[in-house]
């Protein structure tokens, strides 16, 4: 048993290419508490995309474990939510449906009126009311990406996983989704994991930010924000935030191999 | 409304009138170029055969292409889900593609001499059924993983991901390629219906037309055809509105 909900342990995995094996991760160790939102942060194709799909139970590491609330990961589980930078949203359903969808796949035991009224509330949550009945192609990447947000959420999954889903958005627009997801999260809790470029992206939505290592990743470095919780973005202007930014920079440019292991603090 | 109907059908009116300005004023015979006025009169002349041919024309068209939508679509399928099949099929579809079908229809008419029907359903369906094929396989295998993993990661099972993802994105390549289809398949018909001795379809009235020396019923043939491949293609147009219709943006 473990005290984590999401408990990855020593996980080595390579791909397979035509030019041989490709490690990725190497001796990977990431865990988060129940409750807790973790980001993970490293340099471009670290294998941070392999971690989300490895608890997502897609695919499986060579070595290693990747345990979920206490039990080892076989599989596909409908206890996991997932939002990745392309909103994937069906062009032909409304919004609504489109959130509906993992409910056509994993049992529920709402009614049909309640899980229509748990998109609509969710929706809500996010700004989208009035939305219901568009299409996808009717709305911006911004409100796309929020929709695509409740879908990962309707069925109310244990896990949360997000492959760097305000990566394309422009800067007012991701600033603006991050404060809903700090609403989102108050309202439906969930455990997180938020795989992402953005240095204060990290520090502002996650309470551990996870630093990978360059390819082959391995866990290089951890840091706890202080104050978790909603925020407002002011929050990122304080000398605590860019002393922590600071630091997260440098772990990158060790990751990257720009600077030297020993530079760090 | 009023000019979604008034203008294609004045411009039709127009190429009419040209059409036979120009035999008037080069003073053609009707053997070497019919002129519209010619074509009424060769259709009322033999209404009740346009009507037969044209029906037995229309419905083995439509079965061809009926069966070109099965098979296209299974061979789509297995081409689209599995890279294997995809590698060991597409060299033999495309050299069964690069024969000219013409060139085929004497083999089949020999083959199956006498079995009109399913000669000229076999012809239509050969020609037809390729670009629904390769359109099923490139819109499935060009799927982005991430609208695969959505479902995936919930426990879906494949048939769940072919249903509710796979089919209804690949509806709008599919109906492009119906289009294509519809008109080979005519063609295919046609053809048949031309070289089978003692055929019948509006194909065997425009080679007895040719027999007989009677050019504008040749002619009038042609139109009939043009008519047919019109009501056809609008069939598929207004499934592809229903079906389909969500990949049509509003102009903006």
């Amino acid at each position: 048993m473990t005290e984590y909900l999401i408990d990855i342990k020593d996980v080595t995995h390579a791909y397979q290419t035509q030019s041989g094996p490709l490690p990725v991760l190497d001796g990977l160790n990431v865990s988060v508490p129940e409750g807790g939102f973790a980001a993970v942060v490293g340099p471009s194709g670290c294998g941070k995309s392999t971690l989300t799909r490895l608890i997502a139970g897609l695919m499986k590491p060579d070595a290693g474990e990747v345990w979920l609330h206490g039990e080892p990961v076989k599989g596909p589980r409908a206890t996991v939510g997932m939002a990745f930078q392309n909103p994937v949203l069906l062009e032909w359903r409304s919004i609504l449906k489109n959130v509906l969808l993992p409910l056509e796949i994993v049992h529920s035991k709402l009614s049909r009126r309640e899980q229509e009224e748990r998109a609509r509330r969710l929706l809500a949550l996010v700004g989208l009311e009035g939305f219901e009945d568009k299409r996808p192609s009717e709305l911006s990447g911004g409100m796309r990406q929020r929709a695509s947000l409740c879908r990962a959420l309707i069925h109310q999954p244990e896990v949360l996983i997000l492959d760097e889903p305000f990566g394309a958005l422009d800067a007012f627009t991701r600033e603006d989704l991050w404060q809903i997801m700090h609403r989102v999260k108050e309202e439906e809790p969930f455990t997180g994991v938020l795989i992402t470029h953005d240095l204060r992206e990290s520090i502002f939505l996650a309470d551990e930010v996870i630093v990978l290592s360059g390819r082959p990743a391995h866990t290089q470095y951890r840091l706890t924000v202080p104050d978790t919780g909603p925020r407002d973005l002011d929050h990122l202007y304080t000398p605590e935030a860019a002393e922590m930014l600071n630091v997260l920079r440098h772990q990158i440019e060790i990751a990257q191999g720009r600077a030297p292991a020993e530079a760090a603090e | 409304m009023v000019q979604k109907i008034a203008v294609p059908l004045i411009a039709v009116l127009i190429f009419l009138l040209l059409w036979e300005l120009l035999v008037w004023a080069n003073g053609w015979p009707n053997y070497k170029m019919a002129s519209p006025s010619d074509l009424w009169p060769a259709f009322w002349r033999f209404r009740e055969l346009f009507f037969v041919m044209g029906w037995d024309t229309l419905w083995r068209t439509v079965v061809g292409l009926l069966l070109a939508i099965v098979f296209g679509v299974g061979l789509g399928m297995i081409m689209g889900f599995s890279r294997i099949m995809r590698d060991a099929l597409y060299p033999l579809l495309v050299g069964f593609n690069a024969i000219p079908k013409a060139t085929v229809v004497p083999i089949i008419a020999l083959m199956f001499v006498g079995a009109h029907d399913f000669n000229t359903i076999l012809i239509a369906f050969m020609i037809s059924f390729f670009p629904i094929a390769v359109s099923v396989s490139i819109g499935l295998s060009t799927l982005e993983p991430e609208y695969r993993d959505i479902l995936r990661s919930l426990g879906a099972s494949k048939l769940d991901i072919f249903w509710k993802i796979a089919l209804p994105k690949t509806l709008p390549e599919f109906f492009g390629a119906l289009k294509v289809s519809v008109t080979l398949a005519f063609i295919g018909t046609n053809l048949m219906e031309i070289v089978s001795p003692h055929g019948r379809g509006l194909g065997a009235l425009f080679d007895s037309g040719k027999t007989n020396s009677d050019y504008p019923l040749m002619f009038a043939v042609l139109i009939a055809l043009a008519f047919l491949g019109i009501v056809l293609y609008y069939v598929v147009v207004a499934l592809e509105k229903v079906f389909a219709g969500w990949a049509e943006r509003s102009p903006t």
